[in-house]
């Protein structure tokens, strides 16, 4: 079988796996958020945290609570990196310095997974599994609870309430993400990751030395690595190492994990507004960018034009052989259109355009179909935007499942999308402005004033895309572990995280407050192909126009060489 | 006309109703423009326009002005800092192109607002005229013949009484509280025949600054001098009330938001740049903001705000606020009146059906002798029909020789005659409601047939008005038959309902008639929904159904009565020939009293966000081809981006002449525009699915083609200049 229709077949699998789990994991999710009934265990944990569950919140409130419990995962979780000294089970690897720790914590909170540290060199099973897998878990559930409000927004109208904060991230750890992760660890384990508490070994190499080989419980942070779009690799070299992703049929699982929420959410979404059909518009969006993005990366990727790459059958460097140009390209392609960041190759070593899809998908805000509950509320996002200016044209006042996009609505959506462009292009400007930064980049391979070239520059744009997108994948080439950029990084990783979710409750509030209007002849149809194809571009031409200039300089630049 | 009771009555319509159907006049339209009746149009836009408007157009750069348009601020801070630039290098001729431009940018925006408010302010100078100063004749007391004293027109107070004789001006808005005039109203309708004003009922609003043409009437002022319609509607045509409408607030924020982040995209740009090794001048860095920043629709959106009210005005239809525009264009039902909207103002005999035995002919003849002291257009009908039908002409008085005529009151309700035979055999013909003609003729002895009542019943249930016709002669009381009157509905209103239904708009006829003939009226006309027997309440009870379930309701009146609906609907469109209360309770003014026009508001409302949203896609479209111009020539001739050359696509002569040509279009794809945003985008209803279909086609597809055309075009222009290409 040849190497392209293999990547072929994979597309395939998956959007078959994906068209037939979506329905009923989506019909599953909208119950478990709509359900009236506590579990048992749910209800030991309310009393735990002292949370009523049946209480309504309005956005502030709503807003609160997410604040609040993220604040306290980000202080947990630097308090466990700085005391990981005295902690138990440590390898012996010391604290973390403070830099370091705020920028893991801000990263695994911010569903980012953002590593500017090597696992196996610096993590032990403490803060492995009780601080970064649990983060994994919660961030996830926070994302998708921001998400479901959102859709509440849009189902519920006269009046301002949004759900159950505490309910809704309980649910969706205890009905959804746990049971899920359980399977799919199982999964994983069969294909051969490892699942262990055991402590460092030392393997004598071919050519003397010793290669160090870390185990631990990796199976289970795999799976929530992939499932709740986190990213953060157990090992440095995250899903390109054997242990974390051993096959190509790990691999294609691994890809289907990282999708399936997201994908499912749609169907929830529409199941939810009652009106499945406008699920599969948002689906269909969605599936058009990742299908368009996944056949340019196999393309650029297949026919790179170097004698050796051509010789290896594409663009293999970077790439691991068990997975193949199409493994890869298909993973780089899902890890960024989702804000997973995940990675089973060097993005660094993509062709020129590869590299700049890699980057182009982060910058359309990870929407396709994006991170768990990210994705949706993205996506709705740019969905009010595209529905203003096409509702315009139809001469109403645009609406969108029947409520109005207003003034109140549009300042919404405008300050969302304002948000990840100022710290991208803000943070990536700052850092090639000042003195030092700079110097973190190790690519020399350009000419300019800095002897780093256009690579170079797609190196720390990369890193601050990343961040701000809470993608959490690196480019590499770029050493990341420095006092600037863990605290920059690791402030675009928050502002990125939580000041959209601010908007996206407030927009909620706003639109849960409206009457809906009637549907008629004259409405926009947003559940149309049309519309569909409307918002693909609004998508595209808006994220193009904001960030053409710079991936002119970076990959545009180096790809079209 | 007068809603005179008539025999037709037996459904008596409960609420006053508009029934004006004189034509649309063309109103007080500027000069060189032309009120298309019918569909929706702009005014035709001519060139001397711009120049005229040029002076005010540069006042507008001043800054505090300026920065009420945010987008075209930013292009005027450049245009400054370019122009600083250039003078600090005075022998670069590229710099003071691009600072020329770029303040050409900035005055094509300011031009095409003060074209929009030039139109404006002709038509108040119009209106200016007809408010001369006036001397109010003010009375002491209620007594219409208490003695005078003469008072500017100015220091009148709400409440004064004042007197009008024919020739008088009236001094301010009013109601006539004593006396009949007629009035001439043309200085605010345009319309030359005159109006009559009486006290008490529908029609005893007067307007400050239109002339008594005869008889003598009291006039109880009630608004101030200075806020009286005349000031309102200048103030309006002159865009001096002009607030922003919700929308385009909403639309002027997502602008913002664009701006800011091309400003964001274009400053971070520097810092690469210079790490790319190719720090950009600073001109060419402004050259490409102004560039990318949605100036198009900034510089042409309160044009497209200004030029809509305009539209409104130029159909004679005064909206008190911008938002009732926009309003309009949501507006999904729409209550309209059955008489004068969707039929004619009166019904008209379609058929004479005899009764068994009696010839139609004879019915005829006896319908027309009848009808013949019926001056009801109903009666009139009836003569016409038995012409028409039957060959019978009318005759006179004269003809008929000993003749006494009955004519129909509204408490007989009917109408006859009694001849005299040559014998003095009297022969007694009577034509009325059927209630009426059947007391007549059982007070005679006789009685109505079951084939006459059968007949009666048939005509009603068909939605039909019947009146019957009797004589009582030698041989007795009876009736020979019914006469058939029938709503006519007017010609083309189901193409409209049709078109309204496409467009997604409910329709509802109000109507004072029964269920029954209300049905067959709404199924002729092709109207969504009735309202049949509909009281002043029943309307509100409506409109609130309607809006609770989410509707925007529209609707007219010019009754006192309809105030609390026209103040309750979103779009409350007043009757000019409606009282003041009306008025007050509306949002909108219809000058000419057409009632049919509220689909034109709609329209009207409809068009002007269509224009917004089309050109707001077609300026964010066009970005895109200015950014394959200026990257390149930007980056292209740098070592190591020379692959940045690929995406010239347009093969432009130099970076210079790229760079120059991006700019050109910006600014004069402003000035192609202006003619587009003061007419509104072309306008046929036609489904959302469709209509957004054709826009997308030719405003987002062709503002992402068009660029690329007219900056290729404008480089082959420039590149001839010697030192460029």
């Amino acid at each position: 079988m040849s190497p392209v229709l293999a990547g072929v077949l994979q597309l395939a699998a998956l959007v078959g796996a994906l068209a037939l789990v979506h329905r009923p994991l989506g019909d599953y999710l909208a119950a478990v958020y709509s359900s009236t009934r506590h579990l048992r265990v749910e209800k030991w944990i309310y009393r735990c945290i002292g949370a009523n569950p049946s209480v309504q919140l309005r956005w502030p409130a709503y807003l609160r609570s997410v604040l609040a419990f993220s604040l306290a995962g980000v202080l947990f979780l630097y308090l466990l990196q700085r005391a990981q000294g005295s902690l138990p089970l440590s390898y012996g690897f010391t604290s973390i310095s403070p830099h370091q720790a705020f920028n893991t914590a801000a990263s695994f909170v911010a569903n980012t997974n953002w590593q500017s540290y090597s696992g196996e060199q610096s993590m032990g099973h403490v803060v492995q599994t009780g601080g970064l897998a649990v983060q994994n878990f919660l961030s996830a559930a926070v994302g998708i609870a921001v998400a479901i409000a959102l859709v509440r927004g849009f189902a519920r109208s006269r009046t301002g309430e949004l759900g159950n904060f505490w309910a809704d991230l309980v649910r969706g750890l205890v009905r959804v993400l746990i049971p899920m992760a359980v399977i799919g660890a199982l999964v994983l384990v069969a294909c051969g990751v490892i699942q262990n508490f055991a402590g460092i070994h030392e393997i004598g190499q071919f050519d003397g030395g010793v290669q160090q080989t870390n185990g631990g419980a990796v199976a289970s942070q795999e799976v929530i690595k992939e499932l709740g779009t986190n990213g953060g690799g157990y090992f440095n070299a995250n899903s390109a190492h054997p242990f974390e992703n051993p096959n190509g049929l790990s691999n294609l699982f691994e890809i289907f994990l990282i999708l399936v929420i997201p994908v499912s959410l749609t169907r929830t979404f529409g199941r939810m507004v009652g009106s499945t059909r406008q699920g599969y518009a948002i689906l269909g969006t969605m599936g058009v960018i990742w299908l368009g993005f996944s056949a340019l990366m196999l393309w650029t990727e297949f026919h790179h034009g170097g004698a050796a790459l051509q010789e290896a059958g594409g663009a293999m460097e970077g790439k691991e052989t068990r997975f193949g140009v199409a493994g890869s390209a298909l993973f780089s392609a899902t890890t960024t259109l989702t804000s997973t960041g995940a990675v089973n190759s060097f993005h660094s070593s993509n062709t020129g355009l590869g590299g700049g899809l890699d980057l182009l998908g982060m910058m359309l805000g990870e929407i396709a179909p994006g991170g768990v509950g990210s994705g949706l509320y993205g996506m709705l996002i740019m969905a009010v935007i595209a529905v203003f200016i096409a509702g315009l044209m139809v001469g109403r006042t645009p609406e969108y499942l029947g409520k109005k996009i207003g003034t109140r609505e549009i300042k919404f959506a405008a300050c969302y999308i304002l948000v990840t462009p100022t710290l991208v292009l803000g943070f990536t400007a700052a850092s090639l402005a000042l003195a030092t930064p700079p110097d973190s980049i190790l690519n020399t391979a350009g000419n300019s004033v800095h002897g780093s070239g256009a690579h170079g520059f797609s190196e720390v744009l990369y890193a601050f895309t990343s961040g701000a997108n809470n993608n959490g994948s690196a480019f590499a080439g770029l050493n990341a572990n420095t006092q600037w950029y863990n605290t920059t990084i690791g402030l675009a990783m928050l502002l990125g995280r939580f000041l959209p979710m601010v908007f996206v409750l407030a927009l909620a509030g706003s639109l849960a407050e409206q009457q809906p209007v009637p549907k008629t002849a004259g409405t926009l149809r947003t559940e149309q192909p049309l519309f569909a194809g409307l918002l693909v571009g609004a998508i595209l031409i808006i994220t193009g126009l904001t960030f053409f200039p710079a991936l002119a300089l970076g990959p545009l630049a180096e790809g079209l060489a | 006309m007068s809603r005179t009771p008539t025999t037709t009555d037996l459904s008596e319509e409960a609420m006053p109703t508009a029934t004006t159907t004189r034509p649309a006049p063309g109103g007080p339209a500027a000069p060189g423009e032309h009120a298309e009746p019918g569909r929706v149009a702009g005014g035709l836009f001519d060139a001397g326009q711009l120049l005229r408007s040029l002076p005010e157009a540069l006042r507008k750069l001043d800054p505090r002005t300026q920065v009420k348009a945010p987008v075209m601020f930013v292009v005027e801070i450049g245009s400054i800092l370019t122009t600083v630039l250039a003078i600090t290098d005075p022998g670069d001729w590229f710099g003071w192109a691009i600072a020329g431009w770029l303040w050409l940018t900035v005055l094509f925006a300011n031009l095409a607002e003060a074209v929009a408010e030039g139109r404006g302010k002709a038509q108040a100078d119009t209106l200016r005229k007809a408010k001369t100063d006036t001397v109010a004749r003010r009375l002491a007391t209620t007594d219409p013949d208490a003695a005078e004293e003469r008072v500017p027109g100015t220091e009148l107070r709400v409440g004064d009484l004042v007197v009008c004789e024919a020739g008088d001006i009236i001094p301010g808005d009013g109601d006539v509280t004593w006396g009949v005039a007629s009035v001439d109203e043309s200085a605010i309708t345009g319309e030359s025949a005159p109006v009559i004003r009486e006290s008490g009922g529908d029609r005893s609003a007067v307007t400050g600054g239109t002339k008594v043409l005869s008889d003598r009437v009291v006039i109880k002022i009630t608004t101030k001098p200075g806020e009286t319609f005349i000031d309102r509607m200048i103030n309006l045509v002159e865009g001096a009330a002009r607030q922003k409408t919700p929308n385009e607030i909403a639309l002027n924020i997502l602008l913002a938001s664009l701006t800011i982040v091309f400003l964001l995209a274009v400053v971070t740009l520097q810092p690469f740049a210079t790490y790319a090794g190719a720090r950009q001048d600073m001109i060419v860095l402004a050259a490409l903001l102004v560039c990318l920043i949605p100036t198009t629709i900034g510089a042409l959106l309160s044009a497209i705000g200004i030029a809509g009210m305009d539209r409104l005005v130029q159909r004679n239809v005064l909206a008190m606020s911008g938002r009732a525009v926009e309003a309009a264009g949501d507006v999904s039902t729409l209550l309209l009146d059955k008489t004068g909207t969707i039929t004619l103002g009166d019904r008209q005999a379609a058929r004479f059906v005899p009764v068994d035995g009696v010839r139609e002919t004879e019915l005829a003849d006896a319908a027309q002798l009848s009808s013949l002291a019926d001056e009801t257009p109903e009666g009139r009908s009836i003569v016409v029909l038995a012409k028409e039908r039957y060959g019978l002409r009318a005759r006179h008085e004269g003809e008929l020789g000993h003749a006494a005529f009955v004519p129909f009151t509204a408490q007989t309700r009917m109408s006859g005659v009694d001849l005299i035979g040559d014998d003095g055999a009297v022969r007694r013909v009577r034509k009325g409601a059927a209630a009426a003609i059947t007391g007549w003729v059982v007070e005679r002895g006789g009685s109505v047939s079951p084939d006459a009542r059968e007949k009666v019943d048939g005509i009603s249930a068909a939605g039909g008005t019947p009146l019957l016709v009797a004589v009582d002669d030698v041989d007795g009381p009876r009736v020979l038959g019914v006469v058939y009157l029938k709503d006519v509905v007017k010609e083309g209103m189901r193409e409209r309902f049709d078109e309204l239904r496409r467009m997604g708009i409910k329709t509802v006829m109000i109507t004072g008639d029964n269920p029954l003939t209300a049905k067959a009226i709404a199924d002729e006309a092709g109207v969504d929904d009735f309202l049949a027997e509909a009281t002043p309440e029943d309307k509100m009870a409506l409109i609130k159904r309607e809006q609770a379930g989410g509707q925007l309701v529209a609707m007219t009146g010019d009754g006192t009565n309809d105030a609390p609906a026209l103040a309750q609907a979103d779009v409350g469109v007043a009757m000019n020939t409606g009282t003041s209360a009306a008025k007050e309770a509306g949002n909108m003014v219809d000058l000419d009293s057409n009632p049919t026009k509220l689909i034109e508001i709609v329209e009207i409302g409809k068009q002007l966000l269509i224009t917004r949203g089309a050109l707001t896609t077609f300026s964010i479209a066009n970005d895109v081809a200015k950014y394959f111009a200026i990257i390149p020539a930007m980056f292209a001739g740098v070592a190591g981006y020379e692959g940045l050359d690929t995406l010239n696509i347009m093969r432009l002569a130099s970076s210079q002449s790229a760079i120059l040509s991006a700019v050109i279009f910006n600014a004069l794809i402003i000035i192609a525009l202006v003619p587009l945003s003061l007419r509104g985008v072309r306008y046929r209803p036609m489904s959302a699915d469709q209509m957004l279909r054709r826009n997308l086609a030719v405003y987002g597809l062709g503002g992402l083609v068009a660029p690329f055309v007219g900056i290729k075009l404008i480089d082959l222009l420039i590149s001839l200049i010697p030192g460029i290409g």
